[in-house]
């Protein structure tokens, strides 16, 4: 006779052991739980945003305040352009070209800096402060907080950049690229949503 | 569903929808606002059957066949509160006795709720499930078969596809409560495992209530 309860399942403490067939994995999960923190986020402001306009009624924009429809088209086109030279520099390394990926990643960066640098400038000119009124509080907190998740891609952007000119990615190991770029891409998502809501429509 | 955040690649294709989908909804409301609203509403939701559809690259699940030595007949028992119940445990020594050579491997999936399963708390759900499977291979034991036990996925399918990877099976036996009181017959466990698995299939109804009742 012979019987083998697995002991180590029976007379398990700690965390729990890694189960081979368990399909969330730590980095799903992470990625979900970001995303889902991301959407509250951004929908906390854009349920102000369709109070203020949709249920308030709010002149958008209150006269006898402009918004600068155009600046902020140059400043789309920057920054979506940016995301195809993030995709370019992500291919060049999974080919093996090392310089395709700094260059691509250099542009990135300095698309990414004039977007930040231009939406500074227009805050300056726009002729309007957060105070004056709802309108301009809810201007301020989107574009706000989407300049903020600029600055946190800028910071990684910048890493990436220098970690390239190192030469630590090769076609086998850019994992740092990937999830960079993954960020980048979101940010740039949800930019076409703000423009898109705030500027155009 | 698609996950437009599982590589960079997806992030930048679904980029380029929403990009599509934006100019769809600005040139839509420059007509007319009614048709901006009808444009939006399309868009979304075709983004969402985008997201929600299976990539179609995706491969069909495997069916397993058996891996057995020969001259060897392996039985693989699936249960979980109907692990240690009399029914079964006759069955399975039938089966057994009428076989010869024969090694059993009882696995009892650690099922676990939602929320738990979600953010890997699976310490208790695996520890219920260990203590029932020692319990039903204490018992089996006992009739001198040859039985191991282990705790498997908490979806009891893959649970399977688990065991016939590692231990592979001439047959496998699935217990559930009866008719009405099984959530495993309620999601059509035992026809979808019988699709899935190139292995015979036996179905065992355990009544642990009228059990409990005869031994009173």
């Amino acid at each position: 006779m012979a019987t083998h309860a697995h002991a180590e399942h029976l007379e398990h403490h700690g965390p729990p052991a890694p189960h081979f067939s368990s399909r969330v994995t730590p980095g799903v999960l992470g990625m979900f739980l970001f995303i889902a923190s991301e959407i509250m986020l951004f929908g906390s402001f854009f349920s102000a945003y369709f109070f203020v306009r949709v249920v308030n009624g709010t002149p958008w924009p209150t006269p006898p305040f402009e918004l600068p429809v155009f600046v902020a088209f140059v400043n789309t086109c920057i920054l979506v352009t940016s995301s195809f030279t993030m995709h370019w520099s992500l291919q060049s390394i999974k080919r093996g070209n090392v310089w395709g990926l700094r260059a691509g990643l250099l542009l990135t960066f300095l698309m990414g800096l004039t977007f930040l640098v231009t939406q500074g400038r227009e805050y300056s000119r726009v002729g309007f402060a957060p105070k004056d009124g709802a309108f301009a509080t809810i201007f301020y907190c989107l574009t706000g907080l989407h300049g903020a998740h600029v600055f946190v891609g800028l910071s990684i952007l910048l890493f990436m950049t220098i970690r390239a000119f190192r030469g630590h990615f090769s076609p086998d190991h850019h994992h740092g690229v990937e999830i960079g770029g993954i960020y980048w891409h979101f940010v740039d998502v949800m930019w076409i949503v703000v423009y898109m809501t705030v500027y155009i429509l | 569903m698609r996950n437009p955040l599982r590589s960079e690649a997806e992030a930048f294709r679904f980029l380029v929808v929403v990009i599509v989908g934006a100019l769809v909804i600005v040139g839509a409301a420059y007509i007319n606002t009614w048709v901006g609203v009808a444009a939006a509403a399309i868009v979304v939701g075709g983004v969402a059957w985008w997201l929600l559809r299976a990539p179609s690259g995706e491969p069909p699940a495997p069916r397993l066949a058996s891996a057995t030595p020969e001259g060897m007949h392996r039985i693989l028992v699936v249960a979980n509160e109907t692990v240690g119940g009399r029914r079964l445990r006759e069955e399975v020594t039938r089966r057994a006795q009428a076989r010869g050579q024969t090694e059993i491997l009882v696995v009892a999936p650690a099922l676990n709720s939602p929320v738990r399963h979600w953010v890997s708390d699976e310490d208790t759900a695996r520890a219920a499930a260990a203590e029932r499977v020692r319990t039903s291979v204490a018992g089996l034991a006992e009739t001198g078969l040859v039985v191991r036990g282990d705790v498997g996925d908490g979806e009891p399918l893959q649970a399977i596809e688990d065991a016939l990877r590692t231990f592979g099976a001439d047959e496998i036996v699935i217990s559930t409560h009866p008719e009405g009181r099984s959530h495993w017959l309620e999601q059509g466990l035992v026809d979808e495992a019988r699709e899935r698995f190139a292995v015979p299939i036996t179905h065992v109804v355990v009544d642990l209530e009228a059990e409990r009742e005869e031994v009173r």
